[in-house]
């Protein structure tokens, strides 16, 4: 799949040469007669925080597990950093930093003890104080991981993905289960990673989390990718078009509804498609030009949410064709 | 196989064991408890003399004195006095819980030198048979000696005592290297089946696959580590069983392989035992299963001499067997002929398992 060119993403240089830090296609993995990746394709860019959203069985972990050298692939073609995740496991080890879903550790060794290990282990001159504030976990450098929260549990994770100074990192639902504050503080994590200049492959199936965080992302349903794009993009593309919401007397909504417009009763009020933002104004304007009673109004847009929502849901009922190309298709 | 990674790796994995007060416990604690209780309890039978409460109403004649000095030298009883004040013995006896004495009766020396009978009253509590006859046969023998000599013959036929084998072996001696080998057996076997189920559970293999760690490593690293269990564990049971019981072992040579082949081949069937079982539940009970008949019928508590007959063929399959055999034989009995069939046996088992084990033993997913 030719990904689209995302403006607030550019890399310097002509668009056409943004370095591919991940290349998947046609990517395959079955397990006895269940499809669990079915023709996969996507692109990950050096520097980006790419989201790979889906319910959950949709083959997210799957994927991303094949990417991180955990997994073999029935069929198709990897490469991250260049590299094969299975056959070339062991140079690709050193440059990526992993943290798998639910995430445990050695009960009994502290996080100073736990990255001091993983240090030796790559080989790599590590200062615990300083990755365990990075993650805002220094409090807790000294305790045994069986008495550390879940949160502290995630943090401990990200701190041990980056003890090798990775180039990627893979985050697979890293939020999951975390209470709102910890997830907070998790994004922030995330959002340095970047400013890092580190690319992040981020799986979750809270959209808000990749909305806010992700230059782009691909949403995956049943193995196959349904769409890829920036969050914009995918809600502009997918979404409902940006509504006035307008709170007032229903003879308005009649008023507007006889000059053409696209008009949704709500409860208090009803909505107004907007086709551009002139038609805002115009709206007003008449709304004003009529003397009826109104209260106010607010603009409404489908968030990534309401795309995906819309989005899996019409999927199901067969009303929207898959966008994988059809040969990969069993 | 990286040296510098195992040795990352292994002082890891031993923080992480030490701080776990069970595994510690099964390693070290448990078997020094162990050799405690069976070594008091049963240190005091066999061959330590018996005690013997003498009530000497003779005024400690010189003839008495005789009498109850080469009754302490036969080695079979303790002489202790009783006062002659105490009044009637067999009451002083009984009101002491004392189950053995020997009253001299006034007169002793005189009578002898007068050569008129004299009679020795010995007290003995049937309920403890063995101490009776001991008693009872000491004095007789003393008994016998000094009416030859005033008979004034001499001794024709004389017994030699000697014992079987070069060397008394004692209930201690055949304990020190039974626990050395359960230490060997238990510390592998329960850690390592909870290790490769429950790490195969929260997935903390598939964590250290992420590092440069390989499987190799990993597996000796931890195989190093009961190695070193099992060298703290063998110096511990000779210390306590040499310092506080007398045991006749000695720390040979030919002990070491065992101590090193044992932890691999017990760490490889723990690690197969929880490869093999689904959940951790699934693992203990296997492993329990593997390990129960082995901790009591591979002579770990008693010699497997000791066993009937129909039992024997069994602790003959048990590996565990191989390993106290040869233990015995090299720290022991120090016969290195029949220390190397064991050791062999040992060693095949262990390159058996460890293989079989690797080969199932994953770490990365399919």
């Amino acid at each position: 799949m030719t990904a689209r060119r995302l403006a607030s993403n550019e890399l310097p240089g002509d668009e056409e040469y943004v370095t591919a830090t991940i290349e998947v296609t046609k990517l395959v993995k079955l397990y006895g007669p269940l499809r669990a990746v079915d023709g996969v394709d996507c692109e990950v860019r050096a520097g980006e925080v790419f989201s790979f959203l889906g319910p959950n069985g949709a083959g997210k972990t799957t994927t991303v597990e094949i990417l991180e050298g955990l997994r073999p692939r029935t069929s198709g073609e990897v490469r991250v950093l260049g590299l094969d995740p299975w056959t070339q496991i062991d140079k690709l080890r050193t440059r990526i930093g992993v943290i798998p879903q639910d995430f445990h550790f050695f009960p009994k060794l502290t996080p100073r003890e736990a990255i001091q290990l993983y240090a030796r282990l790559f080989a790599v001159k590590a200062d615990p104080d300083e990755l365990l504030a990075q993650v805002e976990l220094l409090d807790k450098a000294d305790e045994y991981y069986d008495t550390l929260s879940g949160g502290q549990h995630q943090k401990l994770g990200v701190a041990l993905a980056l003890v090798n100074d990775p180039e990627l990192c893979f985050l697979d639902e890293p939020t999951t289960g975390l209470d709102p504050r910890a997830r907070r503080s998790l994004w922030g994590v995330i959002r340095r990673l970047r400013r890092e200049g580190r690319t992040v492959f981020l799986t979750t199936h809270y959209l808000d989390e990749a909305q806010q965080l992700s230059d782009r992302l691909a949403i995956i349903n049943h193995g196959t990718i349904i769409a890829t794009g920036s969050p914009g993009e995918i809600i502009s593309r997918f979404g409902r078009p940006e509504r006035l919401r307008i709170v007032g007397e229903p003879a308005l909504a009649d008023r507007l509804t006889a000059q053409g417009l696209t008009v949704t009763r709500e409860p208090h009020g009803f909505e107004v498609e907007l086709g551009s933002k002139a038609d805002a104004l115009r709206i007003l304007d008449s709304v004003a030009a009529s003397g009826l009673r109104w209260e106010g109004f607010s603009t409404e847009s489908d968030t990534l949410e309401d795309v995906f929502i819309q989005m899996v849901g019409r999927l199901e009922d067969g009303s929207l064709p898959t966008a994988a190309p059809p040969e990969t298709r069993a | 196989m990286n040296l510098r990674r195992v040795g990352a790796y292994f002082p890891a994995f031993a923080k992480g064991y030490v701080r776990n007060p069970l595994g510690l416990f099964f390693a070290l604690i448990f078997p020094v408890i162990l050799i405690l209780i069976f070594g008091a309890v049963f240190s005091n039978s066999g061959t330590s003399p018996v005690p013997l409460t003498v009530q000497n109403l003779d005024n400690n004649s010189p003839a008495s004195v005789a009498f109850l000095q080469a009754l302490n030298s036969t080695g079979a009883v303790s002489v202790s006095m009783a006062p002659p004040s105490a009044g009637n013995l067999s009451s002083y006896l009984s009101s002491h819980d004392l189950s053995a004495g020997l009253e001299i009766p006034a007169g002793f020396g005189a009578d002898l030198v007068n050569h008129t009978p004299v009679r020795l009253l010995v007290f003995t509590n049937p309920s403890s048979g063995s101490e009776a006859g001991i008693v009872q046969g000491a004095v007789q023998g003393v008994a016998n000696g000094e009416n030859l000599h005033l008979a004034g013959g001499s001794a024709l036929v004389t017994p030699v005592n000697l014992n079987v084998g070069s060397q008394v072996y004692s209930y201690i001696d055949y304990l020190v290297p039974g626990l050395i080998g359960f230490s060997v057996l238990v510390s592998p076997m329960f850690s390592m089946v909870n290790v490769s189920s429950t790490w195969k559970r929260d997935k903390l293999f598939r964590q250290l696959s992420l590092t440069p760690l390989t499987r190799a490593e990993w597996l000796t690293a931890t195989i190093l580590w009961y190695i070193l269990l099992a060298f703290i564990s063998t110096v511990l049971m000779l210390l306590i069983g040499r310092v506080l019981f007398g045991a006749h072992v000695t720390l040979t040579l030919l002990t070491l392989p065992f101590l090193v082949v044992g932890p691999i081949l017990f760490v490889s069937i723990g690690l197969l035992a929880g490869t093999v079982s689904n959940t951790p539940e699934s693992a203990a009970v296997l492993g329990n299963i593997i390990t129960f008949p082995m901790m009591f019928l591979s002579g770990t508590f008693f010699p497997v001499s000791l066993f009937p007959s129909w039992l024997v063929p069994v602790a003959h399959v048990l590996p565990l067997y191989y390993v106290i055999d040869g233990l015995s034989n090299a720290m022991v009995f120090n016969n290195p002929s029949a220390v190397y069939p064991d050791l062999l046996v040992v060693l095949i088992l262990a390159v058996i398992f460890f293989v079989v084990a690797t080969r199932l033993f994953s770490w990365r997913e399919r």
